[in-house]
């Protein structure tokens, strides 16, 4: 992955604006964060390939960036994002990494499922 | 250590094998004796990345997969055999169906020692459902031909409730290969063996712990006196 380039990303976002396309969401603090630090709240979420179509999608802010996509009956959200990648199988992959490279947000589109 | 005739190890995660029993695998291993890892997931929830990234949710499996088959060449394993669940849902899949897999592969291998963790003290959701589905299929085993289950834990109140480990290995004799397993398994242990020179050097608590002991409860079946 790249740190994020708002112009490619955005013209990505524009592409799959219209289309059915399959939606990989996650936010996670990690699975031991309360374990190694007891007063933490540990809260997490997953969707793996629901189907969704937007009508038009942006990515904002000065980074770390924000990206909303806007569907016929609600929004889908991502905060955090720090890099992005368009891989071999044209899908758009964003994640927001703490300075550690941790994983702590994901967000990402294509046009085909996700390996389960 | 006594000898086995053979190993079935299985845990969910891809470096488990490694944190939890490397360096007891190796010393049987190294006694020549035939090792079975099951590895439930990839791993692919994981968050280290990298830094600079060089992993991301899609290709993170895929390392996974290869750090695991490099850290069992290291250990000795030469069996790994993953089951394709995904990392963080083993304990919403269908029980009876992981139950059945398992013992279908301890019909297949008659091990003589199990290693899993210990349901309920393991803290992951992975590794408590994971040890559950273990400790349930060697229940259904007659007792008399059961083979020896025993439990790496993780939790912070293990001790209260267990009480002290049934069974200690001193490791030093294969630290090293347990060091080189961690190192295989990059993407997970990129931040803690970070300088890790001044860690040895510096004889760092948590790498040493790591290092000296590997702890084992032996799993209290209902129907066993223990």
């Amino acid at each position: 992955m790249e740190p994020v380039d708002v112009r490619m990303v955005q013209e990505k976002l524009d592409g799959f604006a219209g289309k059915n396309v399959y939606i990989h969401l996650e936010t996670t603090n990690g699975a031991y964060a309360a374990h190694r630090n007891e007063g933490f709240f540990s809260a997490g979420a997953f969707i793996r390939n629901a189907r969704i179509r937007y009508k038009h999608g942006k990515i904002a802010g000065a980074g770390p960036y924000r990206i909303g996509l806007k569907m016929d009956a609600g929004w889908v959200y991502a905060e955090g994002i720090t890099h992005f990648e368009v891989d071999g199988h044209g899908r758009l992959l964003l994640a927001g990494h703490d300075h550690q490279g941790r994983l702590a947000v994901c967000l990402e589109l294509s046009e085909t499922p996700f390996d389960e | 250590m006594e000898k086995e005739r053979h190993i079935l190890v299985v845990f969910p995660h891809p470096d488990d094998e490694t944190f939890a029993a490397g360096g007891t695998i190796a010393m049987h291993a190294k006694n020549g004796t035939p090792i079975t890892y099951v590895c439930l997931t990839l791993g692919e929830m994981g968050r280290n990345m990298g830094s600079p990234v060089f992993a991301n949710r899609e290709t993170l499996p895929l390392i996974r997969k290869e750090e695991l088959k490099q850290a069992a060449r290291v250990l000795g394993i030469q069996d790994v055999r993953l089951l394709g669940y995904r990392d963080k849902t083993v304990e919403f899949e269908d029980r009876e169906t992981l139950v059945a897999k398992i013992q279908a592969i301890v019909d297949e291998i008659r091990p003589s020692l199990m290693i899993t963790f210990y349901p309920g003290y393991s803290v992951h959701p992975d590794h408590d459902a994971t040890g559950a589905a273990v400790a349930e299929a060697v229940s259904r085993i007659n007792p008399e031909m059961r083979p020896k289950l025993i439990c790496a834990v993780f939790s912070k109140n293990c001790r209260e409730e267990l009480g002290e480990p049934d069974i200690v290995y001193d490791i030093r004799p294969v630290r090293e290969i347990k060091l080189a397993a961690m190192q295989c398994h990059a993407t997970q242990t990129q931040l803690m063996l970070a300088d890790l020179e001044t860690k040895l050097k510096h004889h760092d608590p948590d790498l040493m712990r790591r290092l000296t002991e590997e702890h084992f409860w032996v799993y209290r079946f209902h129907d066993s006196s223990r």
